[in-house]
């Protein structure tokens, strides 16, 4: 009873708060590290060198008033943010921050797939959040957003199965462990397959350069026109909680979960005395980092441009990626 | 088959209004989007929502007076209007301007230029979603400003100029930190063009998009460097200099293809003909006096002139007439480039996407203080 109930609570409670903090967090490292890209400071005021102000934020969006539009669908419009919120945390439970079980909530054996279907659930809260509140700009969003899925969701599931290929397991635990076997990062095996994650990965969270549904030029914040303090918060901690997942399914899948380098070279062996969680949230920055940066340097793609990216570009070369995995496979 | 179909699957056209209060519509202009999905079928372009009278209002001031007026046109040029509107009372008065005036005026007309390409290239950039460049456009922008400030102490409405001359001669050691900004400025255009001009983004974005011929561009009234873009050869500065501009070497830089990026390639080459500008009028800046031999009163015979100057957005051109017995122009016009410029946005968005009119409303770089005057 404690092994099967108590203990997997404890551990979704401090998990979901380590998230939500972590999300608050995540924006001050974003609004620092676009600062710096641009040659600003950033926040400064709240606390020493701002780190107050993810504190602030969280407290000035539930102090806000939390207005429904009168023409919006009110059970739709209330709906839309949990919808694109749970999922990104329910993704969570899959995911191995240790070797030890202590470390994660479960291991099921078909993680991955789990992942992959419980994520796409996240778009129908951006689609329902832009048809429910009634009004052109969140409308258009939401036909950008249901175009967005379908260029991106096909590549990326398609790469997903070259690595499963290369691991032969779909289980996010197992899958480090056959990186251990390997004694390489999948990263280095499937270095096409990175690349085609990473940009669905983007497509995935709505960042830039694929952040379109909320292309605040265009669109005035495209989905979430129409939300206000609370429940605008919970898009956004959505839009954050789905990167922490994104970078930390790509640090599973790609750079060996909590492995330190060279996982097969004893002689680093000393490396191994910095804790397994450690490497898993210093890879998962590196990720998230790389995913601020990217959002400092581009420009935004039109979406039709990154329909015709994922059409004709992504899937072609994730099922060229599969087949030639396959024979790979098959030859050795 | 065909009308039954239709009829089963009923189209209907989006309306969308974009502004007056939109992010990307720089200011108040508004735009009645019809829209076919997300392309754009028609569009209605509604402006007149920062409409001061500036014209009118300058009819009962005095002639000096209308200097501050002028400032606030294009804001983001105030010395470039102040230029066009001095030359043009200079010119209905005769009035010889002494050449250190005239070089001065090159000098501040051109760090006009690069400071109205700044924000442009910010806000354009920022538009397609390139965040960065903004910040370190405005970053360069501020040097301007602060070299502005030092001159005449205000930094956006500078009443920089006077009918004759200039209210104040240079500070000391302003123009060694004019050579420091060309200096910055030269890496800095460098840097803009690192971002951008090879990013295949940027290209996909702005190739092909706003595509409008040489000729079209002449029918429709374009000035500026949207002329330009389409390869036609009209630079005021050239074609009929004023100021100091016939005594400098600098090229017009012109484009083939008549696109968003083509334009967007002219502007950071200005900026870089602007700084050549710049360093020869620093250069050779002549000694003697500033002002002119201007009357105290100000009561130009009676008679008319039109009189156009290249500001940063285009043709800049003032119509005045005097009655010749009160102090007052009888008639005060403007000929402003962004007004012309907007003209064009209506074939150019046509057809495009969303996405692609906030780009073009960049592109045209409109400010609509002086669409609506």
């Amino acid at each position: 009873m404690i092994d099967t109930v108590f203990w997997p609570l404890v551990k979704i409670v401090v998990l979901l708060n380590a998230v939500m903090v972590s999300v608050t967090f995540m924006t001050l490292l974003e609004r620092k590290v676009i600062a710096w890209a641009q040659s600003r400071l950033g926040p400064m005021r709240v606390g020493p060198y701002g780190v107050l102000q993810a504190i602030a934020d969280p407290i000035k969006l539930i102090l806000k008033e939390d207005i429904t539009p009168a023409k919006a669908d009110k059970v739709m419009f209330t709906l839309a943010p949990i919808m694109s919120l749970v999922p990104a945390f329910v993704v969570f439970a899959v995911i191995p921050f240790g070797a030890d079980p202590f470390y994660y909530v479960a291991d099921i054996n078909v993680g991955l797939l789990f992942i992959v279907s419980v994520t796409s659930i996240g778009v129908y809260g951006i689609i329902l959040a832009g048809w429910a509140s009634n009004s052109k700009y969140p409308l258009l969003a939401s036909l950008r957003a249901s175009a967005q899925l379908i260029s991106y969701e096909i590549a990326v599931t398609m790469t997903l199965v070259s690595l499963i290929l290369t691991a032969g397991t779909l289980s996010m635990v197992g899958i480090v462990e056959a990186q251990q076997e390997a004694g390489v990062w999948f990263g280095f095996i499937q270095p096409v397959a990175f690349v085609l994650v990473l940009i669905g990965g983007l497509a995935e969270t709505n960042r830039a350069p694929f952040d379109m549904p909320e292309a605040e030029q265009e669109l005035t914040g495209g989905f979430h026109t129409e939300y206000s303090g609370m429940r605008f918060a919970l898009f956004f901690l959505a839009e954050y909680a789905n990167m922490i997942v994104i970078s930390a399914v790509i640090v599973v899948l790609f750079w060996g979960g909590w492995l330190r380098p060279f996982p097969s070279v004893d002689a680093l062996a000393v490396l191994d005395y910095i804790p397994q969680w450690c490497w898993f949230f210093f890879k998962m920055f590196m990720v998230l980092y790389l995913f601020i940066w990217i959002r400092a340097t581009l420009p935004r793609y039109r979406y039709d441009q990154l329909m015709r990216i994922g059409w004709k570009v992504l899937i072609p070369i994730a099922i060229a990626n599969v087949v030639i995995t396959a024979v790979v496979k098959v030859l050795l | 088959m065909a009308t039954e179909s239709a009829a089963m699957f009923d189209t209907d056209e989006l309306v969308l209004n974009m502004g007056p209060q939109h992010p990307s519509t720089h200011g108040v202009l508004r735009l009645v989007l019809r829209l076919d999905g997300e392309r754009v079928k028609d569009v209605d372009v509604v402006m007149g929502y920062v409409h001061r009278g500036i014209e009118k209002l300058s009819e009962n001031r005095d002639w000096t007076q209308i200097i501050l007026l002028t400032d606030r046109m294009d804001y983001v040029a105030a010395a470039t209007n102040n230029l066009g509107y001095c030359e043009t009372v200079e010119k209905l008065m005769e009035v010889e301007v002494p050449r250190r005036a005239r070089y001065i005026r090159t000098i501040l007309a051109e760090l006009q230029r690069i400071a109205s390409h700044c924000l442009w290239l910010g806000t354009h950039a920022m538009d397609i979603g390139a965040m960065t460049v903004f910040l370190y456009a405005f970053r360069e922008r501020e040097l301007i400003l602060d070299l502005f400030e030092e001159y005449c102490g205000a930094r956006l409405t500078y009443n920089s100029m006077r009918i004759g001359g200039l209210p104040l001669d240079l500070p000391s050691g302003w123009d060694a930190k004019v050579r420091a900004f060309c200096d910055i400025m030269d890496s800095k255009v460098e840097e803009y063009e690192e971002l951008l001009t090879n990013n295949r983004i940027w290209l996909q974005r702005t190739r092909g998009i706003g595509v409008i011929s040489g000729p079209d561009a002449t029918a429709l009234g374009l000035c500026g460097p949207p002329l330009r873009g389409s390869g036609v050869y009209r630079d005021v500065r050239k074609d009929e200099p004023y100021a100091a501009y016939d005594e400098f070497e600098f090229d017009v830089p012109l484009g083939t293809r008549g696109d968003t990026y083509d334009r967007y390639l002219i502007r950071l080459e200005e900026f870089r003909q602007s700084i050549r500008i710049i360093r020869q009028a620093v250069d050779g800046l002549p000694e003697g006096p500033i002002m002119g031999k201007v009357p105290r009163l100000l009561k130009p015979k009676a008679g008319e002139t039109y009189h156009a100057i290249e500001s940063p957005k285009g043709e800049l051109g003032y119509f005045i007439a005097s009655d010749g017995r009160s102090t007052n122009p009888y008639r005060f016009r403007v000929r402003p480039p962004s007004f012309c410029n907007l003209q064009g946005l209506r074939p150019l968005v046509i057809g495009h996407l969303v996405a692609d009119v906030v780009a073009l409303i960049g592109t045209l770089d409109v400010v609509l203080g002086e669409v609506d005057r």
